[in-house]
């Protein structure tokens, strides 16, 4: 009888642990996968990824505004041109962002353990609605001091003005142009790995029949089986 | 006249802002008409067919 061959030594440092629980939790057939669900084709989801594509409009307009600064966007032609593009391109994300969104809470895209995916979703628009307005109080301009003033007063009257103050144009930009959209993106990039891991919610119909059809098969034979997926196409 | 001056003629916005009021809600016209818009296109993204998803529920993709 020769003893059991022994176990390869696996290294312990940190960068390993890491790499084996992420490639656990989304395999590079989940995170680049090779099709979806006959129910993915939807308009909704056309709205999702117009979302993204707005972000990296909005985000490659910034950059180039932060670049440049206030004297190029106020008084020349081009300036002019990439300040109306981040503005505009705010506005259709705000807009594709909140159609998208309907479309998910109609369908409780929260089922099936995607909770999390629904949260990052609901909070990216949460978040962007300061991001913009710290936007809206940077542009150095008599509008910008008219909504910071009108802000002032109402973030005063609901208690939080002790925190931050949007006549102050160093902090608001600061706000603007580094924390907001780190947080923005960071919380896209988490909605959309989010999705990757866990799919697409299913239509309700589906949904019922996926844990209908194992809890009669494990009636018929006793066992019990995990709901099934979708077709893929 | 510019283009700049010929969108001015025809969209003046040189007044206050024209707002539709109901009780507490205080709306711009501007942004009651991207709400509009907003649910119009929520509508059409149920009502449209999307193309080619009639194909890949039959296989045929």
């Amino acid at each position: 009888m020769s003893a059991a061959p022994p176990k390869p030594q696996r290294p312990s440092s940190w960068t390993v642990r890491v790499r084996e629980a992420g490639v656990a939790a989304l395999p590079p057939e989940k995170l680049l996968p090779d099709g979806q669900p006959t129910y993915v084709a939807s308009w909704i989801y056309v709205f999702g990824v117009a979302s993204i594509a707005s972000l990296v409009v909005i985000i490659t307009s910034g950059s180039i505004l932060a670049l440049k600064g206030p004297a190029w966007w106020h008084y020349t032609g081009v300036g002019h041109f990439f300040n109306s593009i981040h503005m505009w391109s705010v506005e259709l994300f705000f807009f594709v962002m909140v159609v998208h969104l309907w479309g998910k809470y109609w369908m409780a895209a929260w089922r099936g353990g995607r909770t999390k995916v629904w949260i990052t979703g609901a909070v990216t628009f949460l978040v962007a609605v300061p991001t913009a307005l710290t936007g809206y109080v940077s542009q150095q301009n008599f509008d910008a001091q008219w909504i910071s003033t009108q802000a002032k007063d109402g973030l005063n009257s609901v208690g939080v003005g002790a925190f931050f103050n949007v006549t102050n144009f160093g902090q608001m930009y600061s706000y603007h142009v580094l924390l907001l959209p780190l947080a923005v993106v960071g919380l896209v990039t988490a909605h959309v790995l989010l999705v990757r891991t866990h799919g697409v919610v299913p239509p309700f119909e589906l949904d019922k029949r996926a844990v209908a059809l194992p809890a009669a098969a494990a009636k018929a034979d006793g066992s019990t089986a995990a709901p099934a997926g979708g077709a893929q196409s | 006249m510019n283009p700049v001056g010929v969108m001015g003629a025809v969209f003046n916005l040189n007044h206050p802002a024209h707002t539709v009021d109901w009780e507490f809600i205080h709306l711009s016209v501007a942004n009651v008409v991207v709400i509009v818009l907003m649910l119009v296109v929520f509508a059409l993204a149920l009502i449209l067919p999307f193309p080619g998803a009639a194909n890949r529920k039959r296989g045929l993709s």
